[in-house]
């Protein structure tokens, strides 16, 4: 039976990019994924004919163009475009339309509050300022603090001197805005109700952590830390829907000699003398390798698709207790026209640009609440995008796609188990929401689909249906992702890896996580290394 | 005006951190004035009546009085006795099925549950021990700094490598942690899961899914010691500590302003001027008054660099516990409980403190009070005529600005749902209540001068601990204006009666 250098569990986009990088060194690679599509979280389905919805993530900033460079991705079709504006709706029908024009921005901003048009330049220099020093570390592999390893001290040392180098006054601004609540964050900048709710979202989406909630700061950095065509903090759409990425390293990975494998369950990694070697299929298959390389969720790694007693002692309860929490839903809708907003002109700016139904601070700070409650709010956060109206390959001419990601939404109701009708409801409410800010909305829906954290969990495997395959807190980060001691993405069993969100430096479609694993793992095969350097250190 | 004589310090507030800092610099030969606003010494610590013959501090129970201080000032000769052992904490149920922790013993829980305590407190006493030393020391600024300094940061690193690499892996990943993930992680029974948060989150904006704060609040309330006699045995024998080294002591004398003089070398603190009109003259002045209180009205943002009457502005300083005291003629009884001399907390479950605070997040005090309660004339009967009791509440979370505001008619309302939710568990208690008291953090600023009427003078945050308390530029007691010193709460290590911010600030004058 053939036997292969390495097995990757999951062809989501980080799989794909670790399989990528080690099919690049020479290594006879198998991806085995589970759905009969790739691309895990970041692809694209024809859900409805005619359709093609980017059906659970929807939007990308994290994607390291080193790797982009590298994999030749553009050539393999990836085509990246920056969102060119943002709209926020607030409770009371006030819009605050925020172009990437500065001149036209700041008018919009002076005409909700002069303070905070001032005040923006401040904020948004500091927050880049703040994004620097983390962008430097992502592509790096964490070091053990309480090694004497001689590459975790140079490693530690790095760090020292980065933020050593920062200055006192910054070092202490910097530990204020990691352990504090975006709302708080936010105090400190603007006084304007709306202006602060639509900084605010990016510090909530994706988490079970609310506005208020200190380290939710933290988060918010972790949605503007990306770069779109070296514009830092953008967000961006890719052409042909969110799975153009995963096809494009697909195509990468098979250009080098990789090889997919989908309807390809893994049931349970196989261990023998303490080694990792291979996986048994859900079908009964064997599939035996050197080296075998998860990109499940730590939770689900350790607890699902492992056998307990092949696990060294204490490792199944800090799997268990990995904080892996569902809290996003996602609606998506097909259109038979585009969507007229009260008081939001038609222009370019908006058509290629994000629509987030916010509110104020206390609206999403209660939509936490009654994710807390084991419900979802009746005014969730709604962030949504229109792909259609720039992308022509993505709905039928005329037509469009709409793209709604909601903040919260619980894995598990106070009142029971997700039903259909449940979920209907919960549809409804996010249906009602953009209504109310686009009348006769409801009138162009075409078809509507509806995904809860247990829809997401049940088809993508990310347990809870966390879109980050675990919480952005402290004790999840850097060198405590995903336990203390394992964030070099060397697992406990020999021979086995990890390369998924779970692991440093997180979730979003960054394509690091798999990457930084690959590097890891050819040293210790003693492989040249593939993986090319970020292209933002200043060493 | 008048002048009315030079000393070497004075110190505004006669709190128990402005008694233990006047207790040092006297006993040290200085000449130490400690000027008071209100008629008594002990602030948020002292014992007040609040109904004819009924007395109560604010501050309602001594668990983690620093030691060293204790021996070092020679409160035993005093009348204290320290190492008293711990102070017994129930767990209230409503069911009747109360945990009962006294120290290593915890009752009322599975035999699981109880080996997974030991566990649990073992490590998380060994990571406090950790700490410990440094709540005692000046925490130097990040920067180019003297050898002593480096030493202070070597020596924290020592401390906590010798925990050894699991445990230090495990503190930098616990450290952060929420109450509630902490919790979850080790504990099944809901009211200890309740119990053993309450002294991470009690004083703090925090609720048990609050990340970042909590188990740092938690390991500083683990170490120090206890003491017979209660608040007002300790507030006492501080000020008979500070008397007898030669303090002077003035009642009544509110600080209007801190005088400061500018000459071609700067501005320098030279005094301070009551509200009477009195002047005196010091070479240090020591505030144990907040920061934003001395900053911003005692020493004028006219004295200050804009960057840092910036930084005090934003200290986030609303209190968010009220305090209830019942007068009653009667020994309390709480069902299925015989001593009542401890701590009694009424929180069934996480999700009720957690709800509670989500109330006061948004202006408003929880239908569904979540309360800590002891019976301070249990160990001090000169709080109450004899055979009577009282009774004092530590009420989460209660907004400093209600919606609407504070008035007769909501104090009376909340008052009222409080001592509900103490009927549940002492039944036919409010029959026994001949007079009340509540005092919200706007009852609490207004009473003792403390901004926002928060207990620690401004949050326990990461970003408000060690060298960035209160902010940079004034975290080593000295501040920007030379002759100026901080002694309170508001300065590392925080609050609390642990007199570690009086102790370590006298020690930085007297360098």
């Amino acid at each position: 039976m053939k036997r292969y250098d390495a097995i990757i569990i999951g062809a989501g986009h980080n799989g794909l990019t670790n399989a990528a990088y080690l099919a690049k060194a020479g290594l006879d690679v198998v991806v085995v994924e589970k759905n009969d599509y790739i691309g895990g979280a970041a692809a694209s389905r024809e859900m409805h004919e005619g359709w093609i919805y980017s059906s659970c993530s929807y939007v990308c900033s994290m994607m390291r163009q080193a790797i982009h460079r590298d994999l030749d991705l553009s050539r393999h079709g990836l085509m990246l475009v920056p969102y060119l504006g943002t709209v926020s709706f607030a409770d009371d029908g006030q819009v605050l339309k925020l172009y990437t024009n500065a001149e036209v921005e700041y008018l919009e901003l002076r005409r909700h509050s002069p303070h905070d048009a001032d005040s923006m330049h401040r904020f948004r220099a500091d927050l880049t300022r703040y994004s620097q020093l983390i962008r430097k570390t992502l592509m790096r592999t964490p070091p053990d603090p309480v090694s004497f390893k001689p590459r975790d001290i140079k490693e530690l040392l790095f760090l020292a001197r980065q933020f050593w180098t920062l200055g006192e006054r910054e070092i202490y601004e910097y530990i204020r805005f990691f352990t504090m609540s975006a709302a708080e964050f936010l105090d400190d900048y603007f006084e304007n109700g709306l202006i602060k709710a639509s900084m605010a979202t990016p510090g909530i989406i994706g988490t079970a952590l609310g506005v208020c909630s200190p380290g939710s700061a933290y988060i918010l950095l972790h949605h503007v830390m990306g770069d779109v065509d070296g514009n830092i903090g953008a967000w961006g759409l890719a052409r042909g829907g969110m799975g153009a990425i995963s096809n494009a390293i697909a195509s990468a990975l098979q250009a080098e000699g990789g090889e997919i494998r989908t309807h390809s369950g893994v049931q349970q990694i196989m261990v023998r003398h303490g080694k990792a070697c291979g996986v048994v299929l859900e079908n009964g298959d064997e599939i035996n390798a050197g080296i075998v390389v998860s990109n499940l969720d730590a939770k689900r790694t350790f607890t699902q698709i492992m056998d307990r007693k092949d696990l060294p002692p204490g490792i199944y309860d800090k799997a268990r207790n990995f904080k892996i929490r569902g809290s996003s839903g996602k609606v998506n809708i097909a259109l038979s026209g585009l969507p007229k907003f009260t008081n939001v002109p038609e222009n370019r700016y908006i058509n290629r640009g994000g629509l987030t139904f916010t509110g104020s601070m206390e609206t999403l700070e209660r939509a936490y609440d009654c994710w807390k409650r084991g419900r979802w709010s009746d005014v969730p956060f709604v962030e949504s995008v229109i792909p259609s109206a720039w992308d022509p390959t993505v709905a039928p001419p005329g037509k469009h796609w709409m793209s709604n990601f909601i903040q919260y939404c619980p894995p598990k109701l106070a009142s029971g188990p997700w039903t259909p009708e449940k979920r209907d409801a919960f549809g409804q409410t996010v249906v009602d929401r953009i209504e109310r800010y686009s009348p006769g909305f409801r009138d162009l829906i075409v078809h509507m689909e509806v995904r809860t954290p247990d829809d997401i969990e049940k088809e993508i495997g990310l347990t809870e249906g966390n879109i980050f395959q675990g919480e952005l807190t402290i004790d999840q980060l850097h060198f405590n992702r995903p336990f203390p001691g394992y964030a070099q993405y060397r697992m406990p069993v020999k021979n086995l890896y990890m390369c998924g969100s779970s692991t440093h430096p997180g979730g979003g479609v960054s394509a690091t996580c798999g990457a930084n694993a690959a590097r890891e793992i050819l040293m210790d095969l003693k492989r040249p290394n593939t993986v090319p350097q970020d292209d933002c250190y200043d060493e | 005006m008048t002048q009315l004589g030079h000393y070497d310090s004075i110190i505004i507030g006669a709190g128990h951190n402005g008694l233990v800092c006047a207790a040092y610099l006297a006993r040290a030969g200085q000449r130490v004035l400690l000027l008071e606003a209100s008629d008594s010494v002990g602030g948020l610590a002292s014992s007040r009546e609040f109904h004819p013959g009924f007395k109560a501090p604010v501050a309602h129970s001594v668990n983690h009085f620093s030691k060293s201080i204790a021996v070092e000032l020679g409160l035993k000769a005093h009348g204290l006795v320290i190492d008293v052992g711990s102070v017994p904490c129930v767990g209230l149920s409503p069911e009747g099925k109360h945990v009962f922790l006294n120290g290593a013993e915890l009752r009322g829980v599975s035999d699981d549950e109880r080996e997974a305590y030991a566990r649990y407190s073992r490590q998380l006493q060994r990571f406090a021990r950790a700490l410990e030393p440094f709540w005692l020391k000046t925490i130097p600024r990040i920067g180019p700094n003297k050898l002593g300094d480096m030493l202070t940061f070597g020596h924290m690193g020592l401390n906590l490598r010798r925990l050894g690499k699991a445990d230090l892996r495990e503190f930098l990943r616990v450290f952060s942690l929420p109450m509630r993930d902490l919790m979850d992680e080790n504990f099944d029974s809901d009211i200890l899961k309740s119990l053993l948060s309450w002294d991470g989150l009690i004083g703090s904006k925090m609720a048990p899914r609050s990340p970042n704060n909590a188990v740092l609040t938690l390991l500083y309330r683990m170490v120090g010691t206890t003491m017979s006699g209660g608040v007002g045995a300790l507030v006492s024998a501080l000020e008979a500590a500070a008397t007898a080294a030669g303090a002077e002591i003035r009642t009544d004398a509110r600080v209007q302003r801190i005088r400061v003089s500018g000459s071609a070398s700067g501005l320098r603190a030279t005094g301070v001027e009551l509200g009477n009109g009195e002047v005196f003259e010091a070479d240090w002045v020591v505030s144990s008054a907040d920061p934003q209180t001395t900053f911003l009205s005692l020493i004028g943002v006219e004295n200050l660099e804009i960057d840092f009457t910036n930084r005090i502005k934003r200290l986030r300083c609303k209190g968010y516990v009220a305090k209830l005291h019942l007068a009653l003629n009667s020994s309390p009884t709480f069902g299925g409980i015989e001593d009542s001399g401890g701590r009694m907390i009424i929180a069934p479950d996480l999700d009720s403190i957690e709800f509670a605070f989500d109330d006061a997040k948004y202006g408003r005090w929880s239908e569904h009070p979540v309360m800590e309660i002891t019976l301070p004339s249990v160990h001090d009967a000169s709080l109450a005529p004899p055979d009577q009791h009282v009774l004092s509440a530590h009420v989460m979370f209660v907004p400093y600005d209600l919606q609407g505001g504070w008035n007769e008619a909501t104090r009376d309302a909340l008052s009222e749902r409080i001592i509900d939710t103490i009927e549940r568990y002492a039944p036919g208690i409010r029959q026994t209540v001949v007079g009340r008291e509540l005092l919200t953090p706007a009852d609490l600023e207004h009473a003792f001068g403390v901004t926002g009427g928060h207990w620690h003078h401004t949050e326990m945050a990461l970003d408000q601990m060690l060298m960035m308390r209160p902010t940079y530029e004034a975290a080593q007691y000295a501040t920007p204006i030379p002759g100026l010193y901080l002694c309170g709460a508001g300065c590392h290590p925080g609050g609390d009666l642990t007199g570690a911010p009086g102790h370590n600030a006298a020690h930085e004058i007297l360098k």
